[in-house]
């Protein structure tokens, strides 16, 4: 096993593990607000047939991502006006979602199914890219990989260091003090969820226009559920997302790796490699806080009403 | 108030036995892929379609797609035969059993099951020999790598694809004595992303031709992308990769489809284990690339008419199985069943074959 092996298994994890950091990136800034949006599995589909067709019919890929994060955004907008405007259950409407976007993708892209597109080349760095090893893995992907850790790197500092970071987190925390001190909870809730939905759509646009530049039904094979998973496991926090994204990625390329090399396993247990190492992972990064519990926000999945008062 | 009602009885008769006409004949079929795939059941559908131009008018057919391997089958295939199918087609080995069963259920109904070994008094089965299409890749994968390593990506442990890694195998050998097999498992059909996943892996072990045993063009298309070649399967692929693609191993179910369709309609049909191959045009090489060297092109013709006349049998004798029994004895061939049986990696292929 040569350093060049090693570097060719680090830079395809990264691109495996891209599309569930940018679905999880989306959920947990949703999520922190206090939003449980279970329909990840459906605005990814969604995003990634929409994503498709524009790229499809117009030539170009930039058009297809645009597309994509747009209809990621309608998606979620529906689902927040159930949710936040009729106050309706947080799990039923996410999972109406996740069954509504599978179908309804499935049946706007029936035309252009196995059809292929042109997506993004891969950007080298100059310079950057040429260090050894670390050169090749981190700065030779393609421009969604990039704007992911780019994006991961914005949510954390605004999480954290900044005044809107706070008041997503209230919100998140404790709707009732929030709204109690003026902040416009709802508001606030919608754009977290919007934002959730956006970065669905561009998952599911970096599915079918960079991962496998096809458009095929059901093609997220249950990304977004890991997401949610990932998001959880994480305990909410963006640095964990990232590892466990990432991670995922490698377990999922090592089952292939590891048969390609004559590793006689059964194909079954190595398929499951991906989800037992993330688990196994994430439970020990989060081992000295089960004291405190998992850190959730608080009114995670309840309806905030304004006219009722804590 | 007599003559109206006696009109009215006429008119009722005689409208019923213009509804009762010739019923078409109808036919069903189930796909464990999408019709898109640009593969397997891309071409199964091409051949239900020319089987009903073929009888104009006089046969209907219906598919189903995307149908799991397992109860969801059971539960088309028996919708299909409620809802008044006279002959059903399950494309995939995992329909074996739940065909079997709707089968016993409706013994007025014809099956016939592709890629199975279980027939019964109304079911058939019929077969690709794709071992003679996988024996010419393997010659044309042996002229053309480079580093002597060839990629596989398997589906799941059946004979018929345990026969077809074998036949690359040996036709690579029979060109190219360094030869090397990467096979791996992605317990899938059609999964593009877990196939591009698996051909990345591939190449990135040092794999330069790719073959398939899964029906999308996701393998060729990373093949394409790496600057690696490739054989697409079941259908053409060529236009996915214009310059990695070696050639196509192209199923053709027209003239099955409509043979078997006639027999049953004419009451003809019998079930029986159908193999076919070169020789009855059910299986081709197509769009053999124009880049490829002379020698290459001119060796996968003379194999393939080698095969197509029967001059020659890729599982002929003596051989040898990687852990060192005779399983083919000297000179002799393996008949039908026998194929339909093969559980050994020939001697060279450094694996173990996962139950």
């Amino acid at each position: 096993m040569d350093i060049d092996f090693i570097t060719q298994i680090l830079f395809a994890a990264i691109k495996t593990g891209t599309p569930l950091l940018l679905i999880a990136l989306g959920e947990v800034v949703c999520e922190k607000s206090g939003v449980l949006n279970l329909g990840q599995e459906g605005m990814m589909l969604m995003g990634a047939v929409v994503g498709f067709l524009a790229a499809y019919t117009t030539g170009s890929a930039g058009l297809g991502v645009i597309a994509a994060i747009l209809m990621g955004s309608t998606m979620s907008l529906i689902f927040a006006f159930l949710v936040l405007h009729l106050g309706a259950n947080q799990v039923a409407t996410g999972l109406a979602l996740t069954i509504f976007g599978t179908g309804l993708s499935a049946f706007v892209g029936s035309d252009v199914v196995g059809q292929t597109v042109q997506g993004f080349q891969p950007i080298i760095i100059p310079v950057l890219s040429d260090i050894p090893v670390l050169g090749k893995v981190l700065f030779t992907h393609d421009l969604l990989v990039y704007a992911s850790i780019v994006i991961a790197i914005t949510i954390a500092f605004i999480t954290n260091k900044t005044r809107i970071g706070l008041i997503l987190k209230a919100v998140g925390e404790n709707p009732n003090a929030a709204n109690a001190i003026g902040i416009k909870v709802l508001r606030v809730r919608y754009l977290a969820v919007l934002f959730g939905g956006a970065m669905a759509g561009l998952s599911g646009a970096y599915m079918s226009l960079v991962y496998t530049p096809m458009w095929i039904e059901n093609m997220t094979s249950g990304r977004g559920w890991i997401a949610l998973a990932l998001v959880v496991f994480a305990s909410w926090r963006v640095g964990n997302i990232v590892l466990g994204a990432y991670l995922f990625g490698l377990a999922s390329i090592m089952h292939l790796v590891l048969q390609g090399m004559g590793w006689s396993i059964s194909s079954n247990l190595l398929a499951m490699l991906p989800y037992v190492a993330t688990v196994i992972v994430m439970v020990i990064i989060s081992a000295d806080q089960f004291k405190e519990k998992l850190l959730a926000p608080r009114s995670l999945g309840k309806p905030f009403d304004p006219r009722q008062m804590a | 108030m007599k003559f109206k009602s006696l009109l009215l009885s006429l008119g009722l008769i005689a409208g019923m036995n213009a509804v009762h006409a010739e019923s078409p004949f109808k036919v069903g079929f189930v796909y464990v892929g999408p019709v898109g795939d640009h593969g397997w059941s891309y071409e199964h559908d091409r051949g239900r379609q020319e089987m009903e131009k073929h009888f104009d008018g006089k046969v209907t057919t219906n598919y189903v797609e995307n149908v799991p391997e397992g109860a969801d089958a059971e539960r088309v295939i028996t919708q299909l035969a409620r809802s008044g199918s006279d002959l059903i087609f399950t494309t995939s080995f995992g329909f074996m059993n739940p065909t079997l069963k709707v089968a016993k259920r409706f013994p007025k109904t014809t099956f016939e099951h592709a890629t199975g070994y279980k027939r019964s008094k109304n079911m058939g089965t019929y077969v690709l020999r794709t071992y003679e299409g996988r024996y010419v890749s393997g010659v044309a994968a042996g002229m053309l790598t480079k580093t002597n390593t060839l990629g596989y990506i398997a589906s799941f442990p059946i004979p018929e694809v345990i026969r077809d890694i074998n036949a690359v195998y040996m036709g690579a050998k029979s060109v190219n004595p360094n030869i090397k097999m990467k096979i791996v498992w992605v317990n899938t059909w059609y999964d593009p992303g877990k196939e591009t996943d698996a051909a990345n892996a591939l190449i990135d072990q040092g794999v330069d031709i790719m073959l398939q045993h899964t029906d999308s063009p996701a393998p060729l298309i990373v093949a394409e992308k790496r600057g690696i070649r490739g054989i697409g399967q079941a259908s053409d692929m060529s236009h996915f990769a214009p310059k990695a693609h070696i050639f196509s191993i192209r199923d053709d179910w027209a003239p099955y489809y409509i043979k078997t369709t006639q027999a049953v309609m004419d009451g003809t049909y019998e079930p029986s284990d159908f193999w076919g191959g070169f020789k009855e045009d059910i299986l081709a090489i197509s769009s053999i690339n124009s880049n490829l060297p002379a020698d290459v092109k001119a060796k996968i013709d003379s194999t393939y008419e080698a095969i197509r006349s029967g001059a020659f049998h890729p599982f002929t004798g003596p051989i040898t199985s990687n852990e060192g029994n005779l399983v083919i004895e000297d000179g002799y061939t393996l008949n039908d069943t026998e194929l339909s049986q093969v559980n050994w990696y020939i001697e060279g292929i450094d694996d173990k074959i996962p139950n």
